[in-house]
């Protein structure tokens, strides 16, 4: 091969996963040079929230983000491999515009939204209730395939902004990213939380062992990043992020506390408490008011992304508090008991 | 140099005087917003900081963190 990168691998880039059926094992053989692209039918023929669809899918887009160890850094823009994303994306879009409830307006999805139940029987309130170190261990490895990148995917939709929404996007991206401090980068924050449980901090390191839902968590920020034409969807992806994170982040803060996990593990979810507090109200009234200000006919791209990240958190916590339930392990494979501290 | 950040740092600026006035947003529901750093003296005398880019001041004193904002002035079901 004559790609002019293969000398110069990402030292931090992770392991290509494992394939889960034929169209990741397709995707993952293109990845790895050896193949012609497995064709869109490969797509049509998927499970939309499937594990074989959604580890193919989390793969083409991870080449935007870090790549992958022995990944030409060129594929990223591979006709062939745009191609088969592409048909991966219309059937994960059309499964969600077909499943998803969508909310009649922006104001009513809202309400819905910041109304908390004065008792849950989710993931959160478990873990605060009656979660064991194994449990936080668990939902944290399968929660860093998004939080050991997080608030990459929404920097995506900052071209797409103008006015107050960028500006204000721009600033509350400023806070995720630290607000200019490496050490407060709250990747690095969520680094330092999985150091505390015992976990690898490695980036990547959990792909593998993460479930289905827990990509296709990932996969939709990822999907609505890269597309202008879903710029409205993006936001208010991001916007029911920030309004669910501030009393799901006091739940898990005390569930930390209670089970000793440690500073660190503590001080993640106190931050969140806070920040997202304050990204909230930013993202509501200035983020998605300027945007419809400029751009009134996005409403329901608006609607659709909150409502499409509520269904897909959903799915999750059902398959998080099945496999517990049922005394699993919500992850493909149960971590080991113990793991080499992480450097 | 005349651009020297450390300009910038020789004591209290006073008001009107090259410092924009900080923003206060004052909603009829949720929190107050103010573009930080903020400090905040409390009724017992202490101070407490925030150098975020803003914060969000709680009103409805429901906060497990008073003076910060955690949104327990949310409807519950």
């Amino acid at each position: 091969m004559s790609h002019d990168r293969d000398d110069l691998p990402d030292r931090h880039a992770p392991e290509l996963p494992a394939p889960r059926g034929p169209l990741s094992a397709g995707v993952l053989a293109l990845l790895r040079g050896e193949v012609p692209p497995p064709g869109p039918e490969g797509a049509d023929a998927a499970d939309p929230y499937g594990d074989d669809l959604q580890l193919a899918l989390y793969c083409c887009y991870e080449l935007h983000y870090r790549g992958f160890a022995g990944v030409d850094p060129a594929m990223e823009w591979d006709p062939g491999l745009l191609t088969v994303r592409r048909a991966m994306e219309r059937r994960f879009l059309a499964a969600l515009r077909r499943d998803v409830p969508v909310h009649d307006d922006l104001r009513s999805a809202v309400k819905e939204l910041l109304t908390e139940p004065a008792e849950g029987t989710s993931v959160t309130w478990f873990l605060r209730d009656e979660g064991e170190l194994r449990h936080l261990r668990e939902y944290a490895a399968l929660r860093s395939v998004y939080h050991l990148k997080e608030a990459d995917p929404h920097a995506w939709v900052l071209p797409r902004l103008w006015g107050r929404a960028k500006a204000a996007m721009v600033s509350v991206e400023f806070d995720e990213f630290g607000g200019g401090r490496a050490e407060r980068v709250h990747a690095k924050l969520f680094a330092d939380l999985m150091a505390d449980l015992g976990l690898d901090t490695s980036y990547g390191r959990y792909l593998g062992p993460s479930p289905a839902p827990a990509l296709a968590v990932v996969n939709l920020m990822s999907l609505l990043g890269l597309h202008r034409a879903l710029r409205g969807a993006l936001v208010g992806h991001f916007a029911a992020v920030e309004i669910t994170s501030s009393p799901g982040s006091r739940r898990l803060a005390e569930a930390m506390r209670r089970t000793g996990a440690g500073p660190a593990a503590e001080f993640f979810y106190d931050e969140h408490v806070e920040a997202d507090a304050v990204h909230e109200q930013v993202v509501r009234h200035e983020v998605i008011g300027g945007l419809l200000e400029e751009e009134p006919y996005l409403e329901g791209d608006v609607v659709f992304g909150m409502d499409a990240t509520v269904f897909l958190e959903d799915r999750l916590a059902d398959h998080v508090m099945a496999c517990w339930r049922a005394n699993g392990t919500a992850l493909r494979a149960p971590l080991p008991d113990t793991v080499a501290a992480a450097a | 140099m005349p651009n020297d950040p450390s300009e910038q740092n020789r004591g209290p600026v006073p008001p009107g005087r090259g410092e924009r006035a900080h923003r206060v947003v004052v909603p009829r529901r949720g929190p107050m917003l103010v573009d930080g750093p903020v400090e905040v003296e409390l009724e017992d005398g202490t101070v407490v900081s925030s150098d975020r880019f803003r914060v969000a001041l709680c009103t409805c004193r429901l906060s497990e963190r008073y003076p910060w904002c955690d949104t327990s002035h949310r409807r519950r079901r």
